[in-house]
């Protein structure tokens, strides 16, 4: 007894092992702070060379030619056409397949559809980009002759695939999480299912289902590798789905996969494009996650 | 009832009808859709996949290049990250959950782990190319890949492990404390054990996420072809995702069909974690329902 205490004298186990998993938890904290400051202070460098206004203003985005220019325009166009077709696509088709599984499919159904939506949002990237290359653009080709090989179209369809389960998946808790007060009052009154779902359900779970299109959309943004393989490397200003385009990410990734100097201003250029990239998709995630809490307020 | 009314009635029932044909017909496109992209992979790949592409080295040539050296750089860099991820995400769990009171702080990390979790992974990337690479010099090595990777899966672990944490009934740490445990001894031994199941689905499925990622990895520059399997930690290296990216982007057909040979293994290996992870969470259930 005498030798467990004095050991205890010395060493606090509580204490340490509280210190320890604190420790871990400041990982997170600093994993946050490392990535702002990384991202910012080479962007600062970055515009020492380049002024703000040229790079959020300027429409010709050439930095690995010369003369060099500097105009994120070109690559935010890109970006902005993959999440559009994006959109397009997997908004409506993932809110549909939410609706069905929560109001029409049977328990059997259900524990059939969602395991395959788990292993479609589970698919690595950069296999819906092979699909994407080697399947979707063949297909697209047949309807649009003149369609260019990278092509944005090709490159949304297979990011709206991508985000299409994450979409059904958080309309479907969405509207789980409603009390069944709701939609047993209206089916009392004579309702169909059709306008149970479009007059008192969607509208109750609006701000849920409107949050989940905006992570969705967020989640588009960041997505590299598809885009990569799909899209091409040409940054330009156009609405065209049949042209090659370049988005935000991949034209880091197309820096990336060249040899350039760690000091150069091609580097540079990534984090600055990175940035841009870091603000748009953390604010859009802050802002889904507001308005998801706002529902929680109202239905209480 | 009127005519008229009766007519509205049946036009009510019949839009009820489409709808719902048609929210069928879009649900089951997703079951085709997974369906046409398998086949269309084991289609291209199956010709290629033979003992000869397991064991052989990366190759200019298709007829013999094979993923042996991809297959190990990715055994060797899930193993890297693991090693990160794990103690620390499971640690930063618990402490989250345990000893965080509901101050401004446990907040701040709250806010601050679903924010990371929402960063895209091309992001990580260039925090792993500054920090690791660069500043702390590991090179382009395994060392570099697995940390990133482990930043990358970290908010995952943590969300799920906290989780599994919260559901353990409050009746195990109770006995613990009143058997006389310290609170160390009461998490480390009563509490963690009992989440353990919940745990490592967790983790399991973050695992089948970080063997897929591509984009951070090319970010920090791993090379794409690497003649040899990596024999320390801080060697080059080259992992499956990148293989396929490698020989997707070249033109000749056939190197497509070695990606798509590739693909066959991946997808092998996420299909595999993932049934033992819904298989460990079904147990789980049972035994929690018991």
């Amino acid at each position: 007894m005498r030798k467990l205490t004095s050991c205890k004298k010395y060493f606090n186990f509580d204490l340490s092992f509280k210190l320890v998993v604190g420790a871990c938890a400041l990982i997170s904290i600093f994993t946050t702070f490392a990535i702002i400051y990384i991202l910012g202070s080479e962007s600062l460098l970055f515009f020492k060379e380049v002024s703000v206004s040229n790079f959020l203003f300027g429409t010709r985005w050439e930095p690995l030619l010369s003369p060099q220019h500097f105009g994120v325009l070109p690559l935010i166009a890109g970006t902005f056409l993959i999440v559009l077709g994006s959109a397009v696509i997997a908004i409506p088709c993932g809110l549909i397949t939410a609706i069905y599984l929560s109001e029409y499919a049977g328990k059997k159904t259900r524990n059939f559809i969602k395991p395959i939506l788990e292993i479609l949002a589970g698919i690595p990237t950069v296999v819906y980009g092979y699909f994407a290359l080697t399947m979707i653009t063949p297909v697209l080709k047949n309807i649009f002759p003149d369609i260019e090989v990278f092509n944005a179209l090709s490159g949304a369809i297979v990011v709206g695939i991508m985000i299409f389960p994450m979409i059904s998946s958080l309309c479907d808790d969405a509207l789980n999480s409603l009390p069944r007060s709701l939609k047993e009052g209206a089916y009392a009154m004579g309702a169909t299912s059709f306008e149970v779902i479009f007059s008192i359900l969607i509208p109750s779970a609006l701000n849920r289902i409107i949050s989940s299109f905006i992570l969705a959309i967020s989640r588009a943004i960041g997505e590299t590798m598809a885009v990569v393989l799909a899209a091409g490397a040409t940054p330009k200003l156009t609405l065209n789905f049949l042209e090659s385009i370049q988005t935000m990410t991949s034209y880091i990734v197309q820096v990336s996969l060249g040899d350039t100097p760690a000091d150069g201003i091609e580097y540079k250029t990534c984090f600055a494009v990175g940035a841009l990239l870091f603000i748009i998709t953390l604010v859009m995630n802050i802002i889904g996650r507001k308005v998801s809490k706002r529902f929680h307020k109202g239905i209480n | 009832m009127s005519l008229s009314s009766k007519k509205i009635l049946k036009k009510r029932r019949f839009i009820e009808k489409c709808f719902k044909i048609f929210s069928i017909l879009i649900t089951f496109s997703a079951v085709l859709l997974l369906i046409i992209l398998l086949t269309h992979i084991i289609r291209s790949g199956a010709q290629w996949f033979d003992w000869q592409f397991l064991t052989s080295l990366p190759s200019r040539k298709p007829s013999r290049a094979g993923i042996y050296t991809a297959i190990f750089g990715s055994l060797w860099l899930m193993m890297t990250t693991v090693a990160f991820a794990i103690p620390l995400g499971i640690g930063s769990a618990i402490f989250l959950e345990e000893y965080a009171g509901k101050n401004r702080l446990s907040r701040f990390i709250d806010v601050n782990v679903s924010n990371l979790a929402g960063v895209p992974s091309i992001v990580y990337g260039l925090l792993g190319l500054a920090i690791f690479v660069h500043y702390f010099n590991f090179g382009r090595s395994i060392l570099s890949g697995g940390l990133t990777l482990a930043l990358l899966i970290l908010p995952v672990i943590i969300i799920t492990t906290r989780g599994a944490l919260q559901s353990v009934p409050k009746s195990i740490p109770f006995a613990a404390y009143a058997l006389g445990a310290k609170k160390w001894q009461v998490i480390l031994f009563h509490t963690l054990p009992y989440a353990l199941p919940g745990i490592l689905t967790g983790i399991i499925l973050s695992i089948s996420r970080a063997i897929g990622e591509t984009a951070p990895l090319i970010i920090i520059g791993a090379a794409t072809y690497v003649a040899f399997t990596p024999e320390s930690i801080m060697d080059e290296f080259t992992a499956m995702p990148i293989q396929i990216f490698n020989w997707t982007s070249r033109p000749q057909e056939d190197f497509h069909s070695l990606s798509a040979a590739g693909i066959i293994i991946l997808l092998a290996v996420m299909f595999t974690m993932n049934s033992v992870a819904i298989y460990l969470r079904n147990k789980f259930q049972r035994t929690k329902n018991d």
